[in-house]
């Protein structure tokens, strides 16, 4: 009999070592795997594909003798059999530092496959996935790649942006905790084919469990990645350095404090070399493209926005955790059908989608697909494809106050619209909740997020109105 | 006992190692004094101000020690929606633990969740948190 526990963040948060130590105790072999992405399951236990969960230690001697209610077999619990897992193809199975269990699992082969077909065609196969920046803005990796390939430099840089700042995100802590070889194979393949010969991964200090991670597998593959080399630098506490020209900043050890573009960090990057910023998500969906050809990849997903998109569903809600899908699904359907509704068991009230920067979205909408496109329209970002669920207890106006204190304390300071803007508009926001000149502030309120919205230099400042005007918009009683 | 001409050493052929440095002195002594800033920005040819300036602008670095034990408690949209406002009274009835605010740890959808040091805690109520305190 194995034992298979993750050891990532939150399975560690939840109590999994502690189990891991009572089967140990109990001298049943442990191994210690990614996480399926099942969280409210955590710690889940897997023995031979059978779930159980969340385990406590009191749980361990009736799992081991047969007796203890289990969730049936994992990969058909309808959490995960409706899934598309294609960067998340390991979750749950593979030992995150395993080269053994990487191999084993189609590992390396896309950056074999974009060696053996030379750095154009691993481009255009790039391209020909149609894969966007997941970060947020949804920029074509293919057209990144090619600008920075094309640019004449002596030097290089892969950056891979892993400053995971929006709340309810955790895809790309997922990645770097439970499959960091396949970041770095991402990372290999993007050097190969825009010529650059350095890699750094840019990861928030409030992620210690993934830091150590990258490091260990950074270590363990460098003779696969070669010559191409791999630095983690861990950041400060800054959310503002999610934004690509601050995490430049940071990274040349300055303020991280937003550049004005142009120019473009393609052409004129870290340390002023053309330089590709990626995402996580971004990163690691390039060695399934490159294994399985651009063209499988495009074959999921709708309408411009392509491919599969690993969507965070979090908050109150009942089953939270990673559910990677092609675009299109419908909010209803991951918030009603997938998530089941709040823990709280109380009405959903509202979403938020991507972060804090995100609208709030009610359930009268939840029949917009999760689509780039589709999103916008309806003034909304699917930025990360993080979901916080809440329920009818929310106070949005403290919520929408919420955002622009979040923008009041994480402002770089380089813009007057954001940094001035947000400590007016939370001073505005308490004016409101106070039930003083309540039309005019909101007028004022209106007024300053459009100057936010179009004169910040960034999308902090920029996006502060989404969940802000957002609230104001769906939800009017809450501020009257 | 680490001193800072060893970190300086340590990092000295990294391409833009103020970070790393900073960290490291963090790390070291709990935070990043006048003396140690003197020492930095001679050691990498920049002025006081600029070593001021990055120390200033990052959460992470303190100027001054932080005599008590720190917690991290998520105040993040996710942790909001999972109640974490109900433990924030807990937090403040109470002065032998720094609790700070951190926004997001990541644990979305099993909050509210905290971190002490590197050990991240997480489906916090009122009774677990208290406990979570008590115990640092």
């Amino acid at each position: 009999m194995i034992v298979r526990i993750s050891d990532d963040a939150v399975a560690i948060a939840c109590g999994a070592d502690a189990v891991a130590a009572a089967f140990l105790a109990a001298g049943v072999a442990v191994e210690r795997v990614s996480s399926w992405g099942m969280q409210w399951l955590e710690p889940l236990v897997d023995i031979d594909g059978v779930g159980y969960g969340p385990v406590s230690v009191d749980q361990v001697p009736d799992i081991i003798n047969g007796t203890a209610p289990s969730l049936g077999r994992i990969e058909d619990h309808p959490f995960i059999a409706k899934q598309s897992r294609l960067t998340f193809a390991r979750a749950g199975k593979t030992r995150p530092l395993s080269l053994d269990d990487y191999y084993a699992s189609e590992g390396w082969l896309g950056l074999a496959k974009a060696r053996e077909m030379g750095a154009q065609a691993t481009i255009d196969t790039v391209m020909t996935s149609g894969l966007r920046g997941r970060g947020g803005a949804g920029f074509p990796a293919g057209i990144k790649w090619q600008t920075v390939a094309r640019a004449d430099a002596d030097q290089k840089y892969i950056v891979c942006n892993a400053d995971e700042g929006d709340s309810a995100t955790f895809a790309d802590r997922m990645v770097m905790e439970g499959d960091p070889f396949m970041l770095i194979e991402g990372m290999a393949i993007a050097g190969y084919a825009v010529g650059a010969s350095k890699g750094y991964v840019y990861i928030r200090s409030e992620y210690p469990h993934a830091i150590a991670k990258m490091e260990a597998a950074i270590k363990l593959s460098a003779h696969l990645v070669a010559p191409f080399v791999v630095e983690v630098r861990v950041g400060a506490g800054a959310y503002v350095c999610g934004e690509e020209t601050s995490l430049l900043n940071s990274l040349e050890g300055k303020r991280g404090e937003v550049r004005a573009k142009p120019p473009l960090p393609a052409l004129e990057g870290l340390f002023g070399k053309p330089t590709i910023v990626n995402n996580v998500l971004t990163l690691a969906a390039v060695p399934w493209i490159l294994t399985h050809g651009g063209d499988a990849y495009a074959a999921y997903g709708a309408g411009r926005s392509k491919g599969t998109m690993p969507i965070q569903i979090a908050g109150n809600v009942k089953h939270g955790g990673l559910y990677e899908v092609a675009f299109g699904i419908t909010l209803g359907e991951l918030v009603n059908d997938i998530g089941g509704g709040t823990a709280s068991g109380r009405p959903v009230r509202c979403v938020q989608v991507g972060g804090p920067l995100g609208a709030y979205i009610p359930p009268t909408q939840f029949d917009l697909p999760l689509d780039y496109e589709a999103f916008a329209a309806a003034d909304a970002l699917v930025g990360h494809a993080g979901i916080t669920v809440f329920d009818d207890t929310v106070d949005m106006a403290q919520m929408a106050r919420f955002a622009m204190e979040f923008c009041a304390v994480e402002s770089c300071g380089k813009c007057t619209p954001c940094r001035l803007g947000s400590t007016r508009g939370v001073e505005t926001l308490d004016q409101i909740i106070a039930g003083k000149n309540v039309e005019e502030n909101l007028a004022l309120i209106a007024d300053l997020s459009e100057t936010m919205k179009f004169g910040s230099l960034c999308a902090l400042g920029g996006f502060t109105p989404y969940p802000v005007m957002s609230a104001i918009k769906h939800f009017p009683e809450d501020f009257r | 006992m680490v001193s800072i001409a060893d970190i300086l050493a340590e990092h000295k052929d990294r391409e833009g190692p103020l970070l790393p440095i900073l960290h490291d002195v963090q790390k070291a002594f709990g935070h990043v004094s006048e003396d140690a800033m003197r020492e930095i920005a001679s050691a990498l040819n920049l002025t006081r101000a600029e070593v001021y300036g990055v120390v200033s602008f990052y959460h992470d670095f303190r100027k001054e020690a932080e005599a008590r034990p720190v917690l991290k408690l998520c105040r993040a949209e996710a942790c909001k929606a999972r109640g974490v406002e109900a433990l924030v009274p807990i937090a403040d009835n109470q002065s032998r633990v720094k609790v700070e605010a951190i926004y997001c740890l990541g644990l979305c959808a099993v909050g509210p969740s905290a971190m002490v040091g590197d050990t991240v805690h997480a489906r916090l109520d009122g009774a677990k948190f208290k406990t979570l305190l008590e115990a640092m």
